[in-house]
């Protein structure tokens, strides 16, 4: 017989085993549809998971794919842990590379060490900008930042859609919805010869330091945390709410418009319709996956980065169609939600001796 | 001494000789990027058509489906090149820069790109065919159905290729019906069923009895079949979606053209190229006509389309007048490849402005 049994306290250990545990779950079952599908499941997961990361090359373009993952799950953890629900982070990430992109372009074909600076920093001002906009409607106007920061990522793309295929467009190119290339001083340094991954990793890593810093050793972090269990018990407690929120959405919005930058900048290299794979949408399962904890987070993003390079390798490799990658995605979080139901409740085995 | 120098250079000549044999001869490998899914029924579909016309010629092939024009695409591209493939086919205008730059990389794969004009480095080559050939045709035949003289036309992005074929459509059309207009809805995408439906339905709203499309996917003419007017299907034969109302349909017959260039890898012959093929090399493909279609009606549609195969006709034949009755092209003359190349301006008879 089994007995579910409500625990007294979530448990802490489980909480962070369960995304452990949802990640054996997620090679199981897909282990057993490669199976299904006809594939040799062990083969299909090596071809998903090793192979693709297996030399210096792949291992690159593993932490290239991770950076902007890891980058927005650090800045929507500001403000998923203070009940802050941003869903945009895929607009406030266009809006950036829009920013950044334009101020790329007004450069274009000039040298000099300042430039690159500015692009970041126009960057990180446009996925600000963006973000503060469901920020303030919640704050002063109330309304559901879901909504609407969700909203603002279709608002995001038609703009950018309306600039690379209107003013913005190469003037040698045909009219072909794209920019021109950006020159060498608007782009980030590569680290090393052949290989893409590029100096935006920096900016990821700073971010990961910088939020275990906020979250575990500054007021700023204790007042989102009891926001984050309570919001009555944060007001009680005298904290400026509307403060906070604005300033998380800022945060959180900043990271998204770095990743923006680090891909246009980046592997890219100009502005056109597909700048992104929905990072800002995956980003939110890598912040769950990692428990809203920098170093969590860091472990998240790498294992969902992998899941795009796998379902590459296993399509080249095994015929394997390429969208089985997002079914791994799908699962991880599936697997991760209902594992969770383990923090609050155990499964006693009644009979055996404790 | 001497002797023994040359009979060894000889010898070493003939093995390098027999390797390098070996070495062609050995099973050519062609690999294809996708930018939607194999089953869109559109563009992609088409090119997996092609790719299977490959296999079938006795060549190994590998795809990717579903690889976005961002940064990864340049990654899988890296990869196929790494993994043995010797030509790999990117059949996206946005896989343009990843191509070239892949292609500095790996001098030994070729490359042929689809529908885009750099060519950097000597083992790219591009490719495209003359769909306005085949909007000469269902122009021909949109201006012969019409009752309401309205055509409606979804659109894609205003880019030239976009742009020619609304300009050879209504050429066509005007010449067989003076008094149509072409209406233009643009939906700013390649493939989106629900935009598609909806630019349709604008469309037929605004009086459209024939409505032309320069997207991918079946909702257009499913609405057609819907609202009881007529269709062409775009990139496949898309008859059996929607049988009442396409009359027919342009196909993109990418299978003579992949199996031609991987036999000239195959043969060593592989060299640099721009193709620009039509009706008469059989890369543009008019489907069976519709028995709705009056038989004198089919009768000139076959016509027209074995003189645009010969050369004989001409989709942009002067006198041929812009919007404001500017003359584009005059009397007797045809629009060269470097004017259908960059053509951003509406002929006479078009509705409406090209969105900037």
């Amino acid at each position: 017989m089994i007995k579910i049994i409500k625990r007294d306290q979530p448990s802490r250990a489980i909480f962070f085993f369960t995304p452990v545990l949802a990640i054996f779950l997620t090679l199981v079952a897909g282990g057993l549809i490669f199976f299904i599908l006809g594939f040799k499941p062990f083969e299909a997961l090596k071809f998903f998971f090793i192979v693709p990361i297996a030399d210096k090359y792949g291992f690159s373009e593993l932490l290239l794919k991770a950076t902007p993952l890891c980058l927005i799950a650090i800045g929507l953890s500001f403000c998923f842990k203070s009940n802050n629900w941003n869903i945009g982070a895929e607009g406030q990430l266009t809006f950036g590379a829009i920013v950044s992109g334009g101020v790329a372009l007004l450069f274009y074909e000039q040298e000099g060490f300042y430039i690159l600076p500015i692009v970041i920093l126009a960057g990180a001002i446009g996925g600000m900008l963006y973000a503060s906009i469901p920020a303030i409607l919640k704050t002063y106007f109330n309304t559901n930042e879901i909504l609407v920061s969700l909203m603002l990522v279709y608002v995001s793309k038609l703009i950018l859609d309306y600039l690379v295929v209107g003013p913005w467009s190469n003037p040698e190119g045909f009219n072909f919805p794209e920019t021109r290339q950006f020159s060498d001083s608007a782009k980030l340094p590569l680290l090393f010869e052949g290989l893409r991954i590029h100096a935006g990793i920096f900016l990821a890593l700073a971010a990961v330091v910088i939020s275990w810093f906020v979250f575990y050793k500054t007021y700023l972090g204790f007042q989102m945390k009891v926001s984050g269990f309570s919001l009555k018990t944060a007001r009680y407690a005298g904290y400026k709410g509307k403060k906070m929120i604005i300033l998380v959405f800022l945060i959180s919005g900043a990271c998204a418009g770095l990743a923006g930058v680090g891909e246009i900048t980046g592997p890219i290299g100009q502005l056109h319709r597909e700048i992104s794979p929905d990072y800002g949408f995956t980003a939110i399962i890598v912040a769950f996956l990692g428990r809203l904890h920098p170093v969590g987070i860091i472990f998240a993003s790498l294992v969902v980065a992998i899941t795009y390079l796998g379902a590459e390798t296993a399509q080249i490799f095994m015929q394997i169609p390429k969208y089985t990658g997002q079914v791994f995605q799908g699962m991880i979080l599936f697997f991760l939600l209902a594992s969770d139901y383990l923090l609050f409740f155990k499964i006693k085995f009644i009979g055996s001796k404790k | 001494m001497h002797k023994f120098l040359i009979r060894s250079f000889v010898s070493s000549l003939v093995l390098l000789f027999t390797l390098t044999v070996a070495a062609i001869a050995k099973d050519v490998k062609a690999a294809f990027v996708y930018i939607g899914p194999t089953g869109d029924h559109g563009w992609t579909y088409q090119h997996d058509v092609g790719r299977k016309a490959v296999e079938a010629a006795g060549f190994k092939t590998t795809y990717v489906e579903g690889v976005p024009e961002s940064a990864d695409a340049e990654r899988v591209l890296r990869q196929l090149a790494n993994s043995g493939h010797d030509i790999i086919f990117t059949t996206s205008f946005g896989y343009m820069n990843p191509t070239n730059k892949v292609a500095k990389e790996f001098p030994n794969v070729k490359f042929e790109h689809a529908t885009g004009y750099k060519r950097e480095h000597p083992n790219v080559s591009t490719y495209a065919a003359r769909f306005y050939e085949g909007r000469t045709i269902l122009g021909t035949i949109a201006g012969t159905m019409t009752k309401s003289n309205v055509i409606g036309y979804v659109a894609s992005f205003p880019i030239p290729e976009v742009i020619r074929g609304i300009n050879s459509f209504t050429l066509a059309a005007q010449k067989v019906n003076p008094n149509i207009k072409t209406k233009i809805v643009w939906a700013f995408t390649w493939y989106d069923p629900g935009k598609e439906a909806e630019a349709a339905k604008a469309l037929i709203d605004q009086g459209a009895d024939v409505i032309a499309q320069h997207t991918d996917s079946t909702a257009i003419v499913q609405m057609a079949e819907k609202a009881g007017v007529y269709a062409f299907g775009q990139a496949s034969d898309m008859d059996k979606f929607a049988p009442k109302a396409v009359l027919t349909s342009v196909e993109n017959n990418w299978g003579p053209y992949y199996v031609d260039r991987v036999k000239a890898v195959a043969n060593g012959t592989w060299n640099q190229k721009d193709t620009w093929h039509g009706i008469g090399d059989g890369m543009v493909v008019i489907s069976g006509l519709d028995s709705q279609m009056p038989s004198d009606l089919q009768a000139k549609v076959k016509k027209l389309q074995a003189d645009l195969a010969s050369g004989k006709v001409h989709s942009f034949t002067g006198p041929i007048y812009d919007q404001k009755g500017n003359l584009m092209v005059a009397e007797g003359k045809t629009a060269d490849d470097g004017m259908l190349a960059g053509m951003m301006t509406y002929v006479k008879g078009v509705e409406g402005d090209i969105p900037k």
